[in-house]
């Protein structure tokens, strides 16, 4: 399991959220930290996961983590599932409307368990 | 500037073709229109009017409309007849006694059917083929026979001959000539010709000459023939040519050709100034012109001549192409030889009834005519040769012979057709129009055809259209690319033949077998779907669920604030008022606003994601099954009361609905799909806009295809009649399946037909005659769908481990705290930004 290592500071707290069991490949998943909700995701093929906020800034509303996964290029990216635009899993950038992107989490996976790393 | 002020006789297809030209000219302004009409009703498509026979309405084939009339500012008089002009006054007189005053008059009076003088020729049940009217009253007077004549072996009398025997009636055609077509067709087209329309059973008589009509022994009349011979009959439909309506010109001194019309010259005016004539009633050159495109043209030059320009009218191409009793037919130029020197080149296939004739110039070098019967696909490239003076190739015999293949013959190049050349007669589109279509961006047929109109005609010019688009996609480099994204190096059609030939049932293993990368929100529900399609395995299974779309993944439809809509299966609209009572309470406990949708159902939104499998059990339970408002599936068929209510009904269309939407509920498509079932004519269940469209007749049931409403509307076309309850399912279940194999990703049924090649013809090939031999494994396909079909919300609820999804966080019973809501018209509505902003009182959101 290679996981993602976006943004992790001196600063980061690891939240564990879930074990890898509850998770489908190739689908995501929301968890909420310190109020703050985050999208998870696993790539079965790639056998990776990352984190972006759940908000979709365009739509402006708490979907992300139901959009369909995939890849644009080299990059790997969410579509939102309300209006399709392309989040950057590893960054959070909106490819569509870069002024749009959203914050990235770095996580991790021990002992089955999966954790996000906020600041 | 003042008005001119034009007066049009007759509101034919020419005389609104003149009109339409005005009103969308540069300057409609500067003209007055003012028309008259004999007939009880404006211009309507008189080349189609045998559909009136295989169910078109009046509706179907009017031209315009009073209302457009009025919107665009032309009077107009209808079931009233001009007949005096007085040239000097400039004005004209109408049998109802109103005067009108002209600056200009434009007389297109058309034609009238030739009725031969027979004695007994005007009895009853003696009767023409030329209006609605003269339909009407055939299928009145079939009513009361047993057998039809059609008098006349040409284009109209077989049109009229298939109308007979659609009617049921015994049917005879009985022509003076030697064979039938004898103006279009040679001796040996004539003779197969004759050969195809006998295996129909219509019976054809040649070379009979009538000499009276009198009292029958078996039937109703006996029409004696001058060789001695005898054929009885209850009716009979003259059919024998047409003759030009000039009396109004003849009786108010305006030229008239010795043998009928009034003479016009290159600008169609006539022998008195300011007085123009156009279409079938118009001489020019001592011709008649009796087909529509050229009254078209005439009608642009009248109008040019008019407004200061200076178009000619310089003869026409009278080069025809068309289906008779199911058989092509096509006639281009010198069909004779009649050319001094002429050679000829003939093909004959006795054995698939296949006949080809071209006539070419004393040198070789040029096609002067062609005749083709039982294959008409060259027509294209034949008659733009011939009209365009095309150097013929090397061996011309090749333009009609089979290729050793099997393929179709030597096609011409696109690229040698001059621009000027008129690729589309009917809407008059040239090469040219084409290309600056495509250069301005059109890229599909369907754009083309929005654009200049092109094949909505009688499409007869769509496959040479399309090769033209294509050709000059190519010319300006435009890749005609229609993979499906970068992941995959295929269309959604060839997609679809690749898992189904090769029986692949995963998405991960056709990426890894055909395509590169992870895949994306294109090629994953597209995939998703063709997989639902031939496989129809539960959608959330681990390896599709990251396949479905926004609305699949959780068999839900998503609102713009992330929460669902739920839509139960109401199968035909048909519902027990406990049922209703269950959705009302359920609506109510979970405070879902509630709205009746197009498709006669219950819409109930506002569901959170924890609230759906809650929602569902109880739907569950009380018997109702998911309605795949969230996919790309089949999902409603609408319908009326039908017979077993209303007056009017004369099959049970509700019944005929349920048994539909019961047998297709599930089937995933390239895009939505929408039937309709209405129990008469009278159409209340709008199934002419629905993707299949059936309506009952006194006999079984009409099959409309590839309607839609939505942002372009689209009519269904009538694609079979009075079917049984069995054919009918049959004919859609290869229809569907057929779209389903064949159609590009999210392309509704209509755009599908329009972009099939072949159209509507080739598709009742493919699913009536079985042309691609596949009928059985489409009915095959679509019943093993069928086999499998599951109710996806009671599989759902059934399975923990599915419903674990069913929840906003992974790490918590909170919900989304982003919802805000506002009541209106005493239900619940997401709040706008600007009520967000303004804090008004937000809703309490239950459950």
């Amino acid at each position: 399991m290679t996981t993602n290592s976006a943004s992790v500071s001196e600063a980061s707290q690891w939240v564990e959220v879930c074990r890898l069991t509850d998770l489908t490949p190739d689908t995501g998943v929301c968890a909420l930290i310190e109020n703050k909700q985050i999208a998870l995701f696993y790539s079965g093929k790639l056998n990776e996961l990352f984190a972006i906020d759940n908000f979709d800034p365009i739509g402006k509303a708490n979907v992300l983590s139901r959009g369909i996964i995939g890849s644009q290029g080299d990059r790997i990216c969410v579509a939102s599932p309300l209006y399709k635009q392309h989040f950057d899993l590893k960054t959070g950038e909106c490819l569509e409307e870069p002024e749009h992107s959203v914050a990235a989490y770095a996580v991790k996976v021990e002992d089955e368990w999966v954790s996000i790393a906020i600041n | 500037m003042t008005t001119e002020r034009i007066i049009v006789v007759g509101n034919g297809m020419v005389g609104h073709k003149f009109i339409d030209t005005v009103i969308n000219s540069d300057n409609p302004e500067n003209y007055e229109i003012v028309t008259f009409s004999e007939e009880p009703r404006l211009a309507y498509d008189r080349v189609k009017l045998s559909s009136y026979f295989s169910g078109s309405s009046v509706d179907d084939l009017m031209l315009t409309s009073e209302e457009h009339y009025q919107s665009s500012g032309v009077v107009y008089t209808l079931n009233d007849k001009v007949l005096e002009i007085d040239g000097d006054a400039k004005t004209v007189t109408t049998a109802s006694g109103k005067v009108e005053g002209y600056d200009k008059l434009v007389l297109a009076t058309g034609s009238f059917p030739f009725v031969p003088p027979i004695p007994g020729k005007d009895q009853p049940h003696c009767l023409v083929y030329r209006t609605i009217e003269d339909l009407e009253d055939i299928t009145a007077s079939a009513q009361e026979s047993k057998v039809g004549v059609v008098v006349g072996g040409g284009l109209l009398g077989l049109e009229a001959a298939n109308a007979l025997k659609n009617l049921g009636l015994e049917t005879h055609v009985v022509e003076f000539a030697p064979r039938l077509m004898a103006v279009q067709l040679d001796e040996g087209g004539g003779n197969l010709l004759r050969r195809k329309v006998e295996s129909l059973d219509v019976n054809v008589h040649t070379e009979k000459n009538t000499k009276n009509i009198g009292a029958g022994k078996k039937r109703r009349y006996v029409m004696e023939f001058t060789d001695g011979s005898e054929l009885e009959t209850d009716m009979i439909v003259f059919s024998a040519g047409i003759r030009p309506q000039d009396e109004l010109a003849r009786n108010n001194g305006i030229d008239i050709g010795e043998r009928g019309g009034i003479v016009v010259d290159n600008y169609c005016r006539t022998s008195v100034e300011d007085i123009y004539a156009i279409g079938e009633c118009a001489l020019w050159d001592g011709k008649i012109f009796g087909l529509v495109a050229p009254g078209y043209q005439m009608a642009k030059v009248a109008y040019a001549h008019i407004n200061g320009d200076s178009d000619q009218f310089t003869g026409a191409d009278m080069s025809t192409k068309l289906k008779l009793l199911g058989v092509d037919v096509a006639s281009i130029g010198d069909a004779h030889a009649r050319t001094p020197g002429a050679q000829t080149y003939t093909y004959e296939d006795g054995v698939n009834e296949v006949y080809k004739r071209i006539i070419v110039s004393e040198d070789g070098k040029k096609l002067l005519g062609a005749v083709l019967v039982g294959d008409a696909e060259s027509y294209g490239t034949l008659q733009q040769m011939c009209v365009n003076d095309m150097a013929l190739p090397e061996s011309p015999e090749q333009l009609i012979l089979p290729a050793s293949d099997g393929s179709a013959g030597a096609s011409m190049g696109v690229d040698a057709l001059p621009d000027a050349a008129q690729l589309c007669s009917c809407l008059d589109v040239t090469k040219g129009d084409i290309v600056d279509a495509v250069q301005s961006g059109c890229c599909s047929m369907g754009d083309i055809k929005d654009k200049t109109g092109a094949s909505t005609g009688c499409g007869g010019c769509a496959a040479l259209v399309k090769s033209v688009m294509d050709k000059e996609l190519e010319n300006l480099g435009v890749e005609v690319n229609n993979h499906i994204c970068e992941h995959f190096e295929y269309s959604r059609a060839e997609l679809a033949d690749i898992v189904r030939v090769k029986k692949i049932e995963s998405f991960d293993a056709l990426l890894d077998s055909h395509g590169k990368g992870l895949g994306c929100d294109i090629c994953k529900p597209a995939v998703g779907s063709i997989l639902a399609s031939f496989w129809n395995d539960y959608v959330l299974e681990d390896k599709h669920i990251g396949l479905q779309d926004t609305n699949d993944i959780y068999l839900g439809n998503m609102q713009k604030d992330g929460t669902y809509s739920i839509v139960p299966r109401v199968a035909g609209g048909e519902i027990t008022p406990d049922k209703l009572i269950v959705l009302g309470q359920v609506a109510k406990e979970f405070n879902l606003y509630t709205k009746v949708t197009g498709g006669q159902r219950i819409d109930l939104f506002g569901a959170q994601l924890h609230e759906l499998p809650l929602i569902w059990k109880q739907l569950v339970d009380a018997g109702f099954e998911t309605g795949h408002a969230y996919g790309k599936s089949l999902r409603t068929v609408k319908s009326c009361v039908g017979s077993t209510w209303c007056r009017y009904g004369v099959q049970d269309s509700v019944g005929m609905a349920i048994a539909l939407e019961n047998r297709y509920k599930g089937v995933r498509s390239p895009h939505k799909i929408k039937f309709g079932v209405s129990g008469c004519t009278r159409e209340c269940a709008e199934a002419q806009s629905k993707d299949f469209g059936v309506i009952a007749t006194e006999n079984g049931w009409n099959l409309y295809v590839c309607g839609n409403g939505g942002m372009r509307p689209r009519h269904a076309d009538l694609f079979a009649t009075d079917l049984d309850d069995e054919t009918l399912v049959k004919y859609i279940d290869r229809a569907m399946m057929f779209y389903i194999r064949t159609a590009d990703r999210l392309q509704r049924t209509s755009v599908w037909l329009e972009n099939l090649e072949g159209g509507l013809d080739y598709l009742r090939d493919v699913v009536i005659n079985d042309k691609l031999n596949i009928a059985q494994e489409l009915e095959d396909d679509m019943t093993s769908n069928i086999g499998k079909y599951q109710c996806e919300w009671k599989t759902t609820i059934e399975n923990p481990e599915k419903l674990k999804r069913f929840r906003h966080f992974v790490n918590s019973e909170e919900q989304d705290t982003n919802l805000a809501y506002v009541v209106e018209r005493d239900q619940r509505r997401p709040a706008t930004e600007a009520e967000r902003e303004n804090h008004i009182p937000a809703v309490e959101v239950t459950a």
